[in-house]
């Protein structure tokens, strides 16, 4: 198909769709007037009953658990295919090193890895208690490893992030997560059904299973951003590193 | 203007359709897919926000404060995870476009071989 004639369809659809989401939206409750009535539920009760002042963790390791599960193993998935894509005809090819020569990025890039790091923990510790959670901590967490690649070097990368240990960390984090709702399913007869003490609202030590929950996917998703930078970068270093 | 937010988010949807359906780069693909994909965040957050509500984080402020909906937050994180995916896989093949087809240029990748 041309460009034009590619864009001529594209118009035409565009168009019809601009239309259908526009009556869409215009059936919505105006903005700022949410109706509920399942925010408002959970609003009311969720601290009660799951002892996470954090709702919206609540609703993400306990009340939306099993979808967590999914969500954890679309990841699980995306990053083996990027892996299983990425690793042929790896071996024995010359890669290229790239060390950062500038001291003064080195200094105060890798003086932010420690810091990084620990922020990410801190957004994953606390995911329960206040904003954050191990989604978003387990990001934070990976790009401290992609720091070490982007202040220091390739091999320093390497160096900190050994494969086999990522990859079993990202293998035990998915399955300590589903492990932790077969754990529900046999103690109390239903799937990531809470079946630990549930602690003070609002301390670490609350919630109940919610902060097993919570740091496996921390585990997960900084284990499969590593991975993703790893793969992508090694791509990079053999291709240049071949000269091609 | 209560719908803006709402219109904001169908405007991020079309203008990212826009940039995939004319891409020249696969790179630049990947990214107006996610800006496609970022109308999503905008139009669950629009709706599940409240006028004055909080953060349905309820550590400093009492159980029955006026807060904004935190299911379409988690929604949302759910999304922002399919997004990274998505964006993963595609820049692989990407990748390994480039290797094989020498190109990464979504219109010159044309026939299918095996």
């Amino acid at each position: 198909m041309t460009r034009t004639a590619r864009l001529a369809l594209f118009a035409v659809g565009a168009a019809g769709l601009a239309a259908l989401l526009v009556t869409g939206v215009a059936g919505l409750p105006d903005f700022g007037h949410y109706r509920g009535p399942y925010g408002d539920v959970l609003n009311q009760v969720a601290v009660g009953e799951r002892h996470a002042t954090s709702v919206v963790a609540a609703v993400v390791y306990d009340y939306r658990g099993f979808d967590t599960m999914g969500e954890e193993l679309i990841l699980f998935c995306s990053v083996l295919g990027v892996a299983l894509l990425l690793r042929e005809h790896r071996e024995g090819r010359a890669r290229r090193d790239d060390p950062v020569r500038s001291d003064a990025l080195r200094f105060f890039g890798l003086g932010a890895v420690a810091p990084t790091l620990l922020i990410g923990l801190v957004v994953i510790a606390y995911g329960y208690v206040s904003p954050g959670g191990g989604f978003q901590g387990g990001v934070i967490a990976g790009s401290a490893a992609l720091l070490v690649w982007g202040a220091g070097s390739y091999a320093a990368f390497q160096h900190v992030t050994p494969e086999s240990l990522v990859d079993l960390a990202e293998a035990v984090a998915a399955a300590g997560f589903v492990l932790i709702g077969v754990a529900g399913l046999v103690a109390t007869g239903v799937a990531f059904e809470n079946f630990l003490p549930l602690g003070t609202p609002g301390t670490l030590v609350s919630a109940g299973q919610i902060p097993l929950l919570n740091w496996a996917a921390g585990l997960e998703v900084a284990a499969a951003m590593t991975l993703l930078f790893a793969e992508f970068l090694e791509d990079v270093m053999i291709r240049e590193g071949d000269g091609s | 203007m209560s719908w803006l937010p709402y219109l904001v988010a169908v405007w991020l949807f079309l203008v990212g359709v826009y940039g995939v359906a004319t891409s020249r780069h696969m790179i630049h693909l990947v990214v107006c897919l996610a800006v496609a994909q970022s109308s999503t965040y905008v139009l669950l957050l629009a709706i599940g926000y409240r006028n004055r509500g909080t953060a349905p984080i309820f550590k400093d402020v009492p159980v029955g404060t006026r807060a904004v909906d935190p299911v379409v937050q988690a929604l949302t994180l759910t999304d922002v995870v399919v997004s990274v995916t998505l964006a993963a896989l595609i820049l692989t093949l990407a990748s390994r476009a480039r290797v094989h087809k020498g190109t990464m240029n979504p219109d010159e990748l044309t026939a299918l071989r095996g």
